[in-house]
């Protein structure tokens, strides 16, 4: 333990699904700047644990932590609303299907938050839709609706829209899974390039090459446990459980 | 076919179907409002909430509205209700398709893909933020061809008051039937204008759905 405290901690994370168990008692840190990669098989947990950090999923048992911050406290339930409400704000989500507003122009979808929020005036707010976009490239949608832009452009207006409350960690479920293969590069650049800024990601993914580029620190988790976990040249050269290496095999055979 | 009595009632057949325009105006606004509080109520959280929206629906679609007219225009009385069948007719009418119209708004808003309002919540509004600006806006697209049917049903169902002596445009035909002994005119003048306000009814309803398509 550094005598940093972790930007995010999750201890003994445990969740069910009826009598299904789908995390098993998961604990897990991530340092300020560093970026964490969550790989495994389908139904292995790692969505819901991503989804358990900013609570929308609610765990039945364990803690999580955001920079010092108790994320699922027992509160009354408005007390909670605000608090979640607060925390989440400092946290950006990546979702695997974009989630975009279908009824707000690219502009709204990123200056909404800031706006109804933080109190942000229109001009500012578009002032920084239009950053946030140049960060993306692409400032040219900036009056564009969604329906108009490709899948890759949709995740990166998507990006872009998290980025614009600049939280203190990026989550991103699957960001890439959703698109066609030729979109994947321009979402990951961004990724990448965030990556460089030294923000804290968390990156739940199906690509092991892109998780063997970005991460800090690379987590195989299945069946609702973290099996193995390692920098990505130990973890994906040498892996020491063999429920990795069967994994692996079958990623790189397939 | 008598012509030139059709010619001489059109007049104060108009004047009727105008008494059948407002009952049914009057009737949609107090049925959209009651509506969206029974969706509000069918949607919550907390299973009283819901049990008393539920109820609700239940109760007014699961009897017939003709009922419901009588209970309050010939019920109310009773129990401190006097009202004027005008009031009575479009009291009833309103709560009545209120019923049908929470169910045209609660399928909207449960038609919105749940990821916007995880979305949403994930950037960290409310949840009634995450409704009024992020589901809402995109449910009301979704509604305005649903409500649009309950409109139509309500302008027909007005008809229904004529039992409890409302001067509208059904209640005028039966009237003129008893002194001139035509139906059949009397009936299809009756007819067309009933079709007169349901047409210029859709036209609005469309006008409003095509609005709304724009605007994405």
């Amino acid at each position: 333990m550094t005598d940093v405290r972790p930007m995010i901690e999750v201890r003994g994370a445990r969740k069910f699904f009826g009598p299904l168990e789908v995390l098993k008692g998961i604990d897990f840190s991530v340092a300020r700047g560093q970026i964490v990669a969550v790989i495994g098989p389908s139904g292995s947990g790692k969505s819901t644990l991503l989804r358990s950090i900013n609570h929308l999923e609610t765990l039945d048992g364990g803690e999580v932590w955001l920079d010092g911050v108790k994320v699922n406290q027992t509160l009354p339930r408005r007390a909670f609303e605000k608090h979640i409400n607060s925390v989440r704000q400092q946290m950006g989500m990546v979702f695997q299907h974009f989630n975009l507003f279908p009824h707000l122009s690219v502009a709204e979808n990123i200056a909404i938050a800031p706006m109804k929020l933080k109190g942000m005036a229109k001009v500012d707010a578009r002032a920084l839709a239009l950053k946030m976009l140049d960060k993306v490239g692409l400032a040219d949608k900036i009056d564009a609706f969604p329906a108009r832009l490709s899948g890759g452009q949709k995740q990166r207006v998507a990006i872009a829209r998290a980025l614009a409350m600049q939280p203190k960690v990026m989550l991103f479920d699957e960001a890439t899974s959703a698109l066609d293969p030729e979109l994947v590069d321009e979402v990951n650049l961004v990724m990448k390039q965030l990556a460089a800024e030294h923000m804290t990601m968390v990156i739940v993914t199906h690509e092991m090459r892109f998780a063997a580029e970005v991460a800090d620190r690379v987590i195989f988790m299945a069946d609702g446990a973290v099996v193995e976990e390692g920098k990505p040249d130990d973890l994906f050269r040498n892996p020491v459980q063999e429920r990795t290496r069967s994994f692996l095999k079958k990623f790189l055979n397939g | 076919m008598d012509i030139a009595l059709i010619g001489r009632i059109i007049p104060v057949f108009v004047q009727a179907a105008w008494t059948t325009v407002q009952l049914s105006l009057l009737s949609l606004v107090l049925g959209l409002a009651v509506a969206a509080l029974i969706a509000g109520l069918r949607l919550s959280h907390l299973a009283v909430l819901r049990f008393i929206g539920t109820a609700y629906v239940s109760v007014f679609r699961g009897t017939p509205a003709l009922l419901q007219i009588f209970l309050l225009y010939f019920g109310g009385p009773q129990i401190g209700i006097q009202l004027e069948p005008f009031a009575a007719g479009a009291i009833a009418l309103g709560l009545n398709i209120a019923a049908y119209m929470a169910e045209s708004i609660r399928g909207g808003v449960l038609s919105v893909d749940r990821g916007q309002m995880e979305a949403a919540r994930s950037l960290g509004f409310g949840e009634g933020q995450s409704m009024r600006w992020i589901v809402l806006p995109q449910a009301a697209k979704l509604m305005i061809r649903p409500l649009g049917v309950n409109a139509v049903a309500l302008v027909k169902g007005t008809a229904l008051v004529a039992t409890i002596s409302v001067v509208e445009l059904t209640y005028t035909a039966q009237r003129f039937i008893g002194s001139t002994y035509k139906p059949f005119e009397i009936f299809a003048v009756t007819a067309v204008l009933y079709m007169i306000m349901v047409y210029g009814l859709t036209l609005v309803i469309d006008r409003l759905d095509r609005a709304y398509a724009e605007e994405a």
